[in-house]
């Protein structure tokens, strides 16, 4: 069985977020990156399962430039098999499918992962996408995932529930939290191992953008707190009142 | 501004003298350390206990032995590689680097540099994957800077060796499954020996009651005429060269881990500084603790280049003992007045174990002692620039 994984490259939660050129693009500078978290649950389920014993062959895909690949190296230290790199920013989600349902479709893969949303931009868009491409089924967000006999189970978490979902192949499905219980950390051995495994880069297909970023805006700075002591509540209700506004 | 509060220190670019691969080596170690060692290493620290199931995790992850060969089941990395292992390890806690220290320069190095292929194939993988301990007894009751006057000999016995004295002093020795032991034969060279667990005679009781590296198992090693099988005598090295190879390897992995207690430090002090306020300002504000900073900062960015120009000198197999000695002890004392300065930014919160500070302190008085004391290194690059040894 055959598997590609997306593997979003994305800033570290931790970052400052800045924004250059009259904010119309992100500042990548002193920016360190990371693989998307649910991208990363993702593809530690993938290798569980393999381990497990089920003959799985994984490769992890990127659509994105040079300096990306560190982020899929990372994941063939993970333990992936292969990783395919797609030479090109990634300006917009539907941009992005199409080129992930291209190899889909030039590789005889049997399905497809991907997060539940990239932490940067946090579209969440690409998965249900590239389904639409590939006409096959879509399960988003799926907080549960396992390989059965000819089709895949899943669970989804519903508003006051859970859903339990079934699909045959080829599919693509997002992992949410859950889809695997803590993400691996590649160990020294899997880094070393990770040197001899092949990162092909590809060239993308044609694909007209569908979106353009205007402009980027930072939340408002939260304002400072002030303390007011327990037994001046007169105080309290003037701030409430002229101040905050709200009563 | 360049914001050292979080992530990795790199104040003069040093990354860029790293691969994609160093980087992620470095990074995966860390969040390691995040999930396992630092939750309750201060509970272990308190207990004087020692979280000996991380033996097994580590050696799971590839910090045992990382530069020896992939052909005995471990990474086969650089030196470089080894060193940003330790300075992670050590960022969490001296004991976890004390013991990926021994068991990978003390144990590993040696099987693999002066072992035979039996001493190899029997040991190594297991060493690696952390399935044994080992320990490395050099230091006895009576020689500690002075090794070469050691007094636990063996004699040749036709079909065993004959062991008898005690070490001192021996990390991981109460659990060790497997010594690395220097005595002298009846020649009076030293040779190294293979000491394994249950041989009638040998003991290894802990010393307490230390209040420096109390995560770490500290004890002795006596041997009240043990029976070595004669296949476990390391053939390839005799005399004092023997150990003081396998203190190069560890020394260069100490310089490195040095540089982990300190950024932690300095982290910890950096962020307490611009949150804690007196006189209605952070105290970051003040001249005196900019000045702590600042110092601290150039301290570790020298130790760091330091350590990094080492490891590459160990990788071409350049590095001299007296450069390995000069890191050590540059770096060590470099950890140990960060540790101080950055407590005393801390107020009385810095002796609080509530922050890493006052017990990574603690724990560099041992690193400034073991290894080759602090005055002992700064002998050896007396001579090594005079040509005159100054020890006696
Ligand atoms: C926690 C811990 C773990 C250890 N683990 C190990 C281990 O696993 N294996 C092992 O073999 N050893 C181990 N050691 C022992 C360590 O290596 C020794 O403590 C160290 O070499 C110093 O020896 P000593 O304590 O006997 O001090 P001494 O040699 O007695 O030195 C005492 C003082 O005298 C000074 N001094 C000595 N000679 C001279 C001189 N010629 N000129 C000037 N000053 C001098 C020293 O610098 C020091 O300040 C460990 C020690 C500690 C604390």
């Amino acid at each position: 069985m055959k598997a590609l994984i997306c593997i979003g490259h994305v800033p570290d939660t931790t970052s400052k977020i800045r924004f250059t050129d009259n904010d119309t693009k992100f500042d990548t500078t002193d920016i360190q990156y990371i693989i998307g978290p649910y991208e990363e649950l993702g593809l530690t389920r993938l290798l569980d399962i393999k381990d497990a014993g089920t003959d799985l062959h994984i490769t992890a895909i990127n659509v994105g430039l040079k300096e990306t690949e560190a982020t899929l190296r990372k994941a063939l230290a993970m333990g992936a098999d292969e990783a395919v790199r797609i030479d090109i920013d990634p300006t917009d989600a539907f941009f992005v499918a199409k080129q992930i349902a291209e190899v889909f479709k030039n590789g005889e893969y049997d399905f497809i992962v991907t997060g539940k949303e990239s932490i940067d931009y946090n579209g969440g868009q690409v998965d249900g996408m590239i389904a639409e491409f590939l006409n096959i089924p879509s399960v988003t967000g799926a907080t549960k995932f396992d390989l059965l006999e000819g089709k895949a189970g899943f669970e989804r978490e519903i508003d006051g529930g859970k859903e339990v979902v079934e699909s045959v192949f080829p599919f693509v499905t997002s992992a949410g939290k859950d889809f695997a219980k803590e993400p691996r950390i590649p160990g020294m051995r899997g880094i070393m191992a990770a040197r001899r495994k092949k990162l092909e880069v590809i060239t993308p297909v044609e694909q007209n953008l569908k979106t353009e970023v205007s402009k980027h805006y930072l939340p408002a700075a939260k304002p400072a707190c002030k303390m007011v002591s327990p037994d001046n509540v007169e105080e309290l209700v003037r701030l409430l009142h002229e101040e905050a506004k709200i009563i | 501004m360049k914001n050292i509060e979080n992530g990795f220190i790199d104040y003069f670019n040093i990354d860029e003298l790293l691969t994609e691969e160093h980087l992620l080596i470095r990074k995966s170690v860390r969040d390691w350390v995040n999930i396992n060692v630092l939750p309750d290493i201060d509970k272990y620290n308190h207990e004087h206990e020692s979280p000996v199931h991380l033996i097994k995790k580590l050696g799971d992850i590839g910090a045992l032995g990382p530069f020896i060969s992939e052909k005995y089941g471990a990474p086969g990395m650089d030196y470089i590689s080894y060193g940003l292992i330790m300075q992670e390890l050590e960022r969490g806690d001296t004991a976890i680097r004390s013991t990926a220290s021994v068991q990978s320069s003390l144990v590993m190095y040696p099987i693999q540099a002066f072992g035979s292929e039996t001493q190899k194939q029997k040991f190594l993988p297991k060493l690696a994957k952390g399935e044994i301990v080992g320990a490395f007894g050099l230091t006895e009751p009576n020689h500690g800077s002075d090794p070469g006057s050691m007094e636990t000999k063996f004699v040749d016995k036709g079909d065993h060796y004959l062991l008898n004295g005690a070490k001192m002093w021996i990390t991981n020795s109460p659990i060790a499954d497997i010594a690395i032991v220097w005595a002298k034969n009846e020649e009076g060279v030293v040779k190294g020996l293979i000491v394994e667990k249950g041989l009638e005679g040998f003991t290894a009781p802990e010393t307490k009651n230390k209040w420096s590296l109390r995560a770490s198992i500290t004890g002795e090693l006596v041997f009240d005429n043990v029976k070595v099988p004669k296949e476990n005598l390391l053939p390839n090295v005799k005399g004092l060269k023997g150990p003081m190879m396998c203190l190069n390897s560890a020394r260069y992995g100490i310089a490195w881990g040095a540089l982990g207690a300190a950024a932690d430090c300095l982290q910890t002090a950096v962020k307490y500084s611009m949150e804690r306020k007196q006189f209605n300002v952070p105290i970051a504000s003040f001249q005196l603790t900019q000045k702590k900073i600042a110092e601290m900062l150039t301290e570790l960015t020298s130790a760091q280049l330091m350590a990094w120009r080492l490891g590459k000198l160990m990788n071409d197999n350049k590095a001299t003992p007296s450069q390995i000695s000069m890191a050590k002890r540059n770096n060590v004392f470099m950890a140990l007045k960060i540790a101080r300065e950055s407590r005393q930014i801390l107020g009385a919160m810095g002796i609080s174990g509530d922050y890493p500070i006052m017990r990574h302190m603690m724990n560099l008085e041992s690193v400034i002692t073991y290894e080759g004391t602090h005055d002992i290194h700064l002998l050896i690059t007396g001579f090594d620039v005079t040509g005159i040894p100054a020890f006696k």
